[in-house]
């Protein structure tokens, strides 16, 4: 029987082990204190619970639901919680045509999200106005509220929806976002 | 059965006249006396359902520039029946609503009023029901350009922090439309058909 760190293994291939690739945190090795930068711990934060707005104005909303749903299920990447009150969503997904009339109402529920936030143009038609050239449809949803990823298609594939939250994950994980905080 | 009832109906009224149509029966009717012809053509005729109410912009300098036109539907005889009524007025059409005979038709109104400025006398809630209020155009009256004119955004907070206004389309060489009949997909695919009409140029005889 070998001893090794207070564990008793029988195999001999436990031999093997050593303290270097522990994949956790351990407590015995390294002691109470984690040392890191406080950006990769805000963005790690953040990064991996992005409860989406679901700004669902047309048929990218159906491919919407379906990111959601089991098939492709968004969950695994962390952002499956929809809320349907700004106040609790950190990216607005913007799935369909903007018309002029709900442009406004769009900004507001932008308005009322709470820092840091951030907005997906999800298809052709919330990216450029798509295929409505027309009195009535906002030529874009970024000449109203700021937009951090567009994706193409009409309507989008649900990956390319998850790899825009990809994206979009690995833009937030490069923000300074502990110097804006404390800076503000 | 569509034949008799518009010569009854003709018969009853003597003001309406045979309409010229490929499809389904129609009459013309004075736009006066529009609510009492279709009272009739409901009590008397069957044509209990109000299929659609719209209307015709024959665009400025003709008159009659405005056409109403309803749909009724039998749910008798399964029929269709048209009932155009030209506006007396070209610059401020006012036709009676027909609200007091079927509730569908207030939104029906409301839609025609916002896409044409027609108004209808007597409607319970004549308001804007696509376009917002305060919205300056009648966006399908055949002086109104399909790319827009630039109008404000309703909400002055909005407008504040974003300097956003309604402004007009990039036709980008539109409208675009697709070449029925063509076989070849490359030759059939959506292309700029007319452009005597963009945001560049204006329509020629606007």
């Amino acid at each position: 029987m070998l001893r090794c760190e207070g564990l008793f293994f029988n195999e001999p291939t436990a031999l093997m082990v050593t303290a270097n690739t522990e994949l956790t945190y351990n407590s015995k090795i390294e002691g109470d204190v984690v040392v890191s930068r406080a950006d990769a711990v805000i963005n790690w934060v953040r990064t991996n619970s992005m409860w989406p707005m679901p700004m669902g104005l047309a048929c990218c909303a159906i491919e919407l639901m379906a990111v959601a749903s089991s098939r492709f299920d968004i969950a695994r990447f962390g952002a499956e919680v929809m809320r349907f009150s700004p106040r609790q969503s950190d990216v607005m997904i913007v799935s369909g045509t903007v018309t002029y009339k709900m442009a406004t109402a769009l900004r507001r529920i932008y308005d009322q999200m709470a820092e840091p936030k951030w907005v997906i143009a999800m298809g052709a038609c919330a990216s450029t106005g798509g295929m409505y050239r027309s009195y009535a449809v906002l030529q874009g949803v970024d000449r109203i509220v700021p937009v951090d990823v567009y994706v193409s298609g009409c309507p989008p594939r649900p990956e390319a929806l998850i790899d825009a939250l990809v994206k979009l994950q690995d833009k937030v994980k490069r923000e300074r976002s502990a110097q804006k905080l404390f800076s503000s | 059965m569509s034949a008799e009832t518009v010569a009854a109906l003709k018969a009853r009224f003597p003001q309406v006249s045979d309409r010229p149509s490929l499809d389904h029966p129609a009459v013309n009717a004075p736009a006066g006396e529009v609510p009492e012809v279709l009272r009739a053509l409901r009590d008397g005729f069957t044509f209990d359902f109000l299929a659609d109410v719209t209307a015709i912009d024959w665009s400025q300098g003709r008159t009659p520039r405005f056409t109403m036109v309803y749909h009724l539907y039998s749910t008798t005889s399964h029929e269709y029946l048209r009932v155009a009524a030209d506006c007396p007025s070209d610059t401020d059409p006012v036709v009676p609503s027909v609200t007091g005979l079927w509730p569908a038709a207030n939104w029906h109104e409301r839609e025609v009023f916002d896409m044409f400025g027609i108004r209808f006398s007597g409607h319970p809630d004549l308001r804007r029901i696509l376009m917002w209020d305060g919205y300056p155009h009648f966006p399908l009256r055949k002086d109104f350009p399909l790319a827009g004119i630039e109008a404000p955004l309703p909400d002055p907070d909005v407008v504040a922090e974003t300097g956003v206004s309604a402004k007009p389309a990039p036709m980008a060489g539109g409208p675009f439309v697709a070449s029925a009949g063509e076989m070849n997909l490359t030759e059939a695919e959506p292309r700029a058909k007319d452009e005597s009409w963009t945001e560049r140029r204006e329509k020629p005889g606007a």
